[in-house]
Parts: structure tokens; sequence; C-alpha cells
């Protein structure tokens, strides 16, 4: 079976700013980032819709110790976002010193840009991920 | 299906750069194990092995079928598990499963990581390949980091001001120490403080270097047998009485059961009913506690405690020898450590010693335990429990 919503496809569209996800046609569930059935019921009748991009952070964790090759990237926030449909999905939280960010951020609007991963060599390839900016300020 | 007892076990010392390669101290867990169990290496029928990263940390693959060569089990069937972190764990219900359905009557288990050669940016990078490669790691995921954020959404979720809940998580680490400095086997031998813990450097918010368990290099090995086996070769079997197995995708696919783990709520029920017993029934437990977080999450989906009260468990003790219910007896993986694919032969052989009651000289031993659990956690969510029980 071909995929609805496949990871290139999805993430070409996130580098362009636009989320996409899936919508079940059998129980009305949207799962973002897409899966091959619907994560509810597995149903594969699945469209590809696109996501407002918008939520409000549920977690964070700034990170200072690294990866193999990504050492200058840190520190870094890592977010996880409830989408206003409802799923969650990962991203890194931009535009505020990670050092500042605490638990007063969960809770905070925030908006989806993107950047790309380039990979590394265990990597099959780039990866676009979500990058969120607080909507307002904090 | 027969009863499967756990007649033997082998265990090096887990240990930062260990002077052995991977396979000699794979070998010497097992011919430990062998000769606890008094049997010969000859009266193996099938060996099943736990090994993560041996591609990577000494690049060695297939480590199963030179350790079965290595220790004179030669032509035997030799099968290598992958779980992440719960690798042992799956390693040993897999085998289980082989001497239960009458197949084997001895079957070896053996585990063993070699993590501290890879280095930390390394073992970092490798540990980070038991999240999605596609939805996490891109954006700088790390082990640490995934329970770094469930710390965080607990503390959220449940209401508890961080610090109240950073001054449960230390009591684990110290609780973990407590042990650790009375088990031979055990990496970190020696106490430390909650004002240790607090003052400890920052590896991921709010996980400081004492909340995370270490990267560690050691073997572990268990002899399975059937009942009537075990019954003739050792006058206190041990038999694993159930088990149970869950599995999810990435940390944000769960987001409906967060912070609780879904997955290991699934594995200990059906680990539990199929050994007919409950929560209250355990007299001693190994719980997977990479992090100090991760140990107040898993009592809590183990049914030791309600959810969001698990860090009261530690704060006042109802976890030592002479608690609630004693966990983590030999240290965890705090501070006994955690080479992944020994971890999980690790803790059974933690809980089968404890069933034995051989842990007296040691001053760690839950006098009269009858019933143990194992709790095994891989990566984003895979969950292994297991019932031992003797009779
Ligand atoms: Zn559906």
């Amino acid at each position: 079976m071909k995929y609805k919503l496949d990871f290139r496809t999805y993430s070409d569209a996130l580098k362009k700013n636009q989320l996409l996800g899936l919508k079940c046609r059998s129980c009305g569930n949207i799962t973002c980032p897409p899966t091959m059935v619907c994560r509810k019921c597995a149903s594969f009748d699945q469209e590809v819709i696109q996501l407002s991009g918008t939520g409000k952070i549920k977690t964070f964790t700034t990170t200072y110790v690294a990866p193999m090759g990504r050492e200058v990237e840190a520190p870094y926030t890592i977010v996880m976002v409830a989408l206003d449909e409802g799923p969650w999905i990962s991203g890194n939280l931009i535009d505020i010193d990670p050092a500042r960010v605490d638990m007063n951020i969960i809770g905070c609007w925030v908006m989806l840009g993107n950047k790309v991963f380039p990979g590394d060599c265990y990597s099959s390839g780039e990866a676009a991920r979500p990058l969120f900016s607080t909507v307002r300020n904090i | 299906m027969r009863r499967v007892s756990v007649i033997g076990g082998g265990h090096t010392r887990f240990m930062a750069n260990s002077p052995n390669t991977g396979l000699e101290l794979l070998a010497e867990a097992s011919m430990d194990a062998i000769i606890n169990s008094k049997i010969s290496p000859q009266d193996i029928q099938a060996v099943y092995c736990g090994n993560v990263l041996g591609d990577f940390s000494e690049g060695q693959g297939m480590i199963q079928s030179y350790l079965a060569n290595e220790i004179g089990c030669n032509y035997v069937p030799a099968t290598k598990f992958e779980g992440a972190c719960a690798t042992g764990t799956i390693a040993v219900q897999n085998a289980a499963m082989w001497v239960a359905s009458g197949t084997y009557d001895i079957v070896l288990v053996c585990g063993v990581e070699k993590a501290t050669a890879m280095g930390t940016p390394l073992a970092t990078r490798t540990f980070a390949m038991f999240s999605d490669s596609r939805f996490e790691y891109p954006a700088g995921f790390t082990f640490p980091a995934v329970f770094a954020m469930l710390a965080h959404l607990y503390a959220s979720h449940y209401h508890i001001p961080l610090e109240k809940l950073k001054e449960q998580m230390a009591h684990v680490s110290v609780q973990s120490h407590h042990y650790g400095a009375k088990n031979p086997h055990a990496q970190f031998q020696k106490e430390i403080t909650v004002e240790k813990v607090l003052g400890g450097p920052i590896v991921t918010t709010p996980l400081q270097l004492l909340d995370c368990c270490p990267f560690s290099d050691g073997a572990a090995a268990v002899i399975l047998a059937s009942e009537e086996v075990a019954k003739k070769l050792t006058d206190k079997p041990v038999y694993i009485a159930g088990s149970g197995q869950a599995s999810s995708g990435h940390l944000a696919s769960q987001y409906q059961y967060l912070p609780r783990i879904r997955a290991r709520e699934i594995a200990v029920k059906q680990a539990y009913k199929m050994a007919g017993v409950g929560p209250e029934d355990i007299d001693v437990c190994e719980l997977h506690d990479c992090f100090s977080i991760a140990s107040i999450i898993a009592a809590e989906s183990l049914g030791f405690a309600e959810f969001g009260t698990a860090g009261i468990l530690w704060e006042k003790g109802e976890t030592k020898i002479g608690g609630k219910t004693p966990i983590n007896i030999s240290g965890g993986l705090k501070a006994k450590g955690h080479p992944l694919g020994a971890t999980g032969i690790s803790q059974v052989y933690e809980i089968t010693r404890q069933l034995r009651g051989e842990l007296m000289d040691q001053g760690r031993q839950v006098e009269g335990a009858k019933v143990g659990l194992v709790d095994t956690l891989g990566g984003d969510g895979i969950i292994v429990n297991l019932v031992l029980k003797r009779d």
C-alpha cells in the first residue's frame, strides 16, 4: 500500500511552513505527524489536510549536552506543542534565550516555522522540523 | 505450557572503561551463570542474547554467535534481540517461551554493552537513535531530553511545584546510591546527598547529572530451565510466573496519556494477570530508573502509588528495605549502571537472588521476599514486565 502522506512530502511542505496531517474519513481523528493508518482506528481511508500550525506549549526542556555533531547548537530548547486541532508535535522553540525558558512557558501560544536538519552520517537525508515562536510576549 | 525457572546467573561488575572486550564480558558472565547452575556448556540448547550498540562501540555485530562459540556451546541456535534499553528483558521473555513450549529444557540468556567505548558525544548520538529519526531527532532529541520533558509535564499536569518534584527526584538518586554502595557489581559504590544532586551540572532542564544513569560497560547472564530440570539442579528454583510487553510510537504520539505511559500499564497488567498477583503482592521490584523522574512515573504505572504521588514513596523511604515496596535495592540503573543489552538480565539476576535470599551478606536482602517484579523500558515506549516467584 502506498502512503497517503509520506515523510518526504510532509518535510517538503514543512519547509514552506505548511503543516500537513491526515484526517480519518472513518472516525474523524486527525493524525500529525502522519502515520500510514489512522492512529485512533487504524483505518487507511485518510485524507491529507493542512493544519493551522498554531498551538500551546505542553512541555519543554533546554538541552546543554548535545549529541555528536550538534554540539554547536547547544543550548537549545525542545518543546512539545498541542496543536489547535488536537495532536501534539515536537519541535524547537526560538526567539527566547534558552537559558531563560522555565515553567512559565507551559501554556504559551506558539506558531510554527521551520528549520532543516541537514542530516548526519546516520541519517537518511535532510529533515525539516517545526520551529516555534511565541505569539505573544511572555 | 510448562513452568520456566531461573536456575542461576552471572554478572560482571558494571563500570566505565572496562579493559575487556564486549565478547569477553559476555563470556565471563555466561560461564559464571553456567557454573552457578551446576551445568556445562554442552547442556545449553540455545542462546538468547541482548546487545544493542556493539556495531557502534566495537565494530562488532552478531555477537551472539561468537559468544556461543567462545564458551563451547557449539552449533546451537543463537539469536539476538534488540529493544533499546529493554533488550535484555525481551531476550529473557522470548527465551522463556522456548522452554515453556517444551522445545528446549536449558537455555542461556545473556546480554552485554560497552557503551563507554564510544565516548559521550557518540554515545549520546546512538542513544538518541531510540527516539524517532524523522520527528524527534531533527529537533535535537537526546534520551535525557525525553524524560526531562516528561518531568516538566509531570509537574504541570499534577500541579506539583517543580522545586518540590526536583527534591523528590533527588531522593530517588540518593536511595539508588545508598544501595549501590552495598552492591559489589555496581558502577557507583558511594553515597550521595540531596544537596549534591541539586548542585550538579544541568544536562537538560530540569535534569541534572545525578538525575541520570551513566553510560556503562558490563554483562549479565541467566540460565533458564524447565521445572523438571530446575528441581534436579537447585533446591531454590525461582519461576518466571508472568510476563507482558507493549510498544508505542514517538513521545508526542502518546499525547492522550502523557505523562502516564500507557504501554507500561498494558504490559504490567498482562504480567500480573498471568502470575495471578497484583501490585500489593510484590515484595521487591527492580524498575527502569534511567532517570530519577522515570522511577516516579514507573512506580505509578506499576500500581505502587496513585498517579501524581509516587515521589512521596521515595521521600518517606517506602521504597527502601522495610518500606511498603522495596524498589531498586540493587542500586538500579542509576548506581548499578546501565549497559543496555545487559540491563534487563541484570534485573532478573537481582530479583532471582532476592527471592533466593542470597543478599544477606551484602546487607541488602529483602527478608522473606517471595514475589518480585522486573520493569524495563526501551526508548520512547517498549515496556517489558516480568513477575518472578518462588514456591
Ligand atoms: Zn480513524
